[in-house]
C-alpha cells in the first residue's frame, strides 16, 4: 500500500486555488522531492498531507485521513515545518523532555546521540543558538522519533552549505533506513539531488511531471549541438533549448544516444536542468495551453 | 480501506498511545515552562505582603495591647484582619496573570510559528486548549493556596517573635487566629472563584485562538460595543452590570456577610458564612460554565484551522 496516496486534491482559500486536484501516489521507502517554484502549491499540498489544513478530494496518509485524525497520524508521522519553528524560549533539555513525555515513538538516547555530535550545549535555550544549530537540534529530535513519514518543507532555508550539507548527510547515514519515507521540498534542487528516489515537479496548484531517479539517467539527455548540427538535432524534437555562450543546449526525453552522441557533447542533465525545461516552457505558454 | 491494508502498514509493533492523563501533564509543565511570570508575579507579589506586613510590625505590641481592651467581635477583627487579609492580594495578583497568560496562549504560538512544531506532536488541539485553561482554574489556584499559606505562616511568626521580644505574650493572637478554618475558607474562596471567572477565562482563550492580531483589542472591544448598542437602543445598562457582576460578583454569590460602614472590606474568616449551596443553585454560575464551554469548544476548532501569522 502506498504511504501518501492523493487523488483530485483541491485546496482554495477564496478565489485563490491552491491545489487543483494533485494526484500523487508515493510509495513506502521511498524519498520523494516536490518541487516548484514559489506559490505553487507545495506547502499546502504538505499541510494537506499533515493534516494541518482542510482539503477536498481523496487522500490517505498511511490508510488514514489526516485531517480528522491528526493526533493519531503523528504518532508515524513527523515533520519540520520550516525553519526556526522550535520556540524560542525552549531549553535543549527541555524539548527532550517533553519530547520524552507526549511521544511514545520517540528515543530519548538516540536524541541525545544526534545532539553529542554537535556543538549545541545542552542547558542551552533556542534563542541562544544560531539558526544552523536550531536546525541541527530539531533534526535530532525528528531523527529520534521512530516514524514511518518524514516531511521536510524547506528544512534548510537561510543555512549555510556546511549545514546544508550535515543536514542531508545525516538524514541519510542516521536516519534513512530504506523502509521510512521522506519527502522533502526545497529551492536547493542540487543539494539533495543525489538524496532522491523520487522527484515531483508542481506548478500552479497541479503535479506536472513525476520520475523515479532509476530510470532519470537513461531517459533523459542534455546536448550541446555542434553549432553547425544544430537545425539536425532539433528536428530530433528536444523538449527545452537554451543558449549558453553562444551554443546551443538541448534537452531530450527518450532520443537514442548513439544518434545524439553524432551532433555533439551529450551528457546527463541535472533535475535542476529538467525543471528549468519544463518550467520554463509553461512560463511562456498562456495557462491552460496544451503541452 | 479495510483493516488488513492498515495492519500490513504497521510491521512495527506500534508502542501504547501515550494516556490522555500524561499528554495533559506534559502539555501544563511546558506552558509553565514559558510563562514563568505565572509564578513569578505571585512570588513577588507574596515578598512585598511579607515587607509590608513586617513594616507593620513596628506598632503591632502597642495595637495588640489596645485590642485586648475591646469586646471580643471587635477584638478578633483588629488582631486577625491583616493576616486574614493578607491572601487577597496574592489571589488578585493570580487572577491577573491568569488574564494575561490566556489572551497570549492561543496566540503567542500561532505568531512565533511554534505551532507548527507542536501540532508536528500527537498532541491533539484539545487536549492542548484544555491543558491551557487548566492553568488558570486548577494550576493558579493552588499556586496561589500554596503561597498563601506560607505567607500566612511567616506573617504568624514574625508577629509571634515581635510579641515575645517585647515580652508580650502571642497566645491571644494564636488563639484568634485559627489556621484550619482559614485555610478552608480560604480554598473555598479559591475554588468558587476560579469557577466564577470561567467565562472570563474562556472568552479570552476564544479571543487568543481567533484574533490575527492585537488580542487585547478584541477581548474589550465587543463587550464595550454591545454594552453601547444598548445605551443607544434601549437606554439600558444591564449588559455592562452584569459584567460587571461577573468581576465583583463572587463574593456576594458564595459568602454571607453584611458590608461594613467604613470603607475596609469586610472579615470572612468563619465556615458559617460560605454559602455553597446558594452559590450552586445560582444560574449566573451555570450560564457563565456554559459559555466558557462553548468559548472553549469554538477554541479547539479554530486551532485547528488558523494558521501561523
Amino acid at each position: 500500500m502506498a504511504c501518501i496516496e492523493a487523488r483530485g486534491l483541491r485546496k482554495t482559500y477564496g478565489k485563490t486555488v491552491a491545489l487543483d486536484g494533485v494526484d500523487l501516489r508515493v510509495e513506502e521507502g521511498r524519498i520523494l522531492g516536490l518541487i516548484g517554484p514559489n506559490g505553487a502549491g507545495k506547502t499546502t499540498a504538505l499541510n494537506a498531507i499533515l493534516g494541518l489544513t482542510p482539503y477536498e478530494g481523496h487522500l490517505r496518509v498511511l490508510g488514514h485521513d489526516p485531517w480528522t485524525l491528526r493526533g493519531e497520524l503523528m504518532r508515524d508521522v513527523s515533520f519540520i515545518a520550516d525553519v526556526a519553528v522550535l520556540p524560542r524560549w525552549l531549553r535543549v533539555h527541555q524539548a527532550l523532555d517533553y519530547m520524552t513525555g507526549v511521544h511514545p515513538r520517540f528515543d530519548r538516547a538516540k536524541a541525545e546521540g544526534f545532539l553529542a555530535k554537535t556543538d549545541i550545549p545542552p542547558k542551552s535555550k533556542v534563542r541562544e543558538l544560531s539558526k544552523g544549530m536550531v536546525a541541527q537540534l530539531h533534526l535530532s529530535l525528528v531523527m529520534a522519533i521512530d516514524a514511518k513519514l518524514l516531511v521536510l518543507d524547506e528544512p534548510t532555508l537561510g543555512l549555510d552549505i556546511l549545514y546544508r550539507k550535515q543536514f542531508y548527510d545525516s538524514l541519510l547515514n542516521d536516519y534513512f533506513d530504506g523502509s521510512r519515507t521522506i519527502v522533502v521540498t526545497t529551492h536547493q534542487v542540487e543539494e539533495i539531488e543525489d538524496v532522491l528516489t523520487d522527484v515531483a515537479f508542481i506548478d500552479r496548484g497541479r503535479i506536472v511531471l513525476e520520475f523515479g531517479m532509476e530510470g532519470f539517467e537513461s531517459r533523459y539527455a542534455q546536448l550541446m549541438v555542434h553549432p553547425d548540427r544544430v537545425a539536425e538535432a532539433r528536428a530530433l524534437g528536444p523538449i527545452h533549448e537554451r543558449q549558453v555562450m553562444g551554443r546551443s543546449i538541448l534537452l531530450f526525453d527518450g532520443a537514442d544516444r548513439q544518434r545524439l552522441a553524432g551532433l555533439g557533447d551529450v551528457r546527463a542533465p541535472g533535475i535542476a536542468d529538467l525543471f528549468v525545461a519544463v518550467m520554463g516552457s509553461r512560463v511562456s505558454q498562456p495557462e491552460g495551453a496544451p503541452r | 480501506m479495510n483493516n488488513g491494508d492498515i495492519a500490513v502498514t504497521s510491521p512495527r509493533t506500534a508502542p501504547a498511545a501515550i494516556p490522555a492523563k500524561r499528554l495533559l501533564y506534559w502539555s501544563v509543565r511546558r506552558e509553565l515552562w514559558e510563562n514563568r511570570f505565572l509564578y513569578l508575579v505571585p512570588l513577588i507579589v507574596s515578598a512585598i505582603v511579607l515587607f509590608a506586613s513586617f513594616i507593620h510590625l513596628f506598632g503591632f505590641p502597642r495595637r495588640m495591647q489596645n485590642a485586648l481592651t475591646l469586646d471580643p467581635a471587635r477584638q478578633h477583627a483588629v488582631i486577625v484582619g491583616p493576616f486574614s487579609m493578607a491572601p487577597a492580594p496574592i489571589m488578585f495578583a493570580t487572577f491577573l496573570v491568569g488574564l494575561f497568560y490566556c489572551l497570549d496562549a492561543l496566540y503567542g504560538e500561532r505568531r512565533d510559528r511554534s505551532i507548527l512544531f507542536w501540532k508536528s506532536l500527537p498532541v491533539s488541539d484539545r487536549t492542548t486548549v484544555l491543558s491551557k485553561v487548566t492553568v488558570p482554574l486548577v494550576v493558579l489556584p493552588l499556586f496561589a493556596f500554596a503561597l498563601a499559606l506560607v505567607t500566612q505562616r511567616f506573617m504568624m511568626l514574625q508577629a509571634t517573635a515581635v510579641l515575645v521580644a517585647n515580652g508580650m505574650s502571642a497566645a491571644p493572637l494564636w488563639k484568634e487566629f485559627r489556621f484550619f478554618q482559614e485555610s478552608l475558607v480560604m480554598l473555598y474562596g479559591l475554588v468558587v472563584h476560579a469557577l466564577w471567572y470561567a467565562p472570563i477565562y474562556g472568552w479570552l482563550l476564544l479571543v487568543s485562538a481567533w484574533a490575527k492580531r492585537a488580542p487585547l483589542l478584541w477581548a474589550l472591544v465587543p463587550p464595550m460595543l454591545i454594552s453601547a448598542f444598548e445605551r443607544g437602543a434601549f437606554g439600558t445598562r444591564s449588559f455592562m452590570r452584569m459584567l460587571q457582576y461577573r468581576v465583583t460578583g463572587a463574593m456576594q454569590e458564595a459568602f454571607l456577610f453584611t458590608p461594613r460602614r467604613d470603607s475596609h472590606p469586610p472579615l470572612i474568616d468563619q465556615l458559617s458564612q460560605l454559602d455553597p449551596a446558594r452559590f450552586l443553585t445560582r444560574p449566573g454560575l451555570w450560564v457563565g460554565l456554559a459559555f466558557a464551554v462553548v468559548c472553549l469548544v469554538a477554541a479547539v476548532r479554530l486551532r485547528r484551522n488558523r494558521e501561523p501569522i
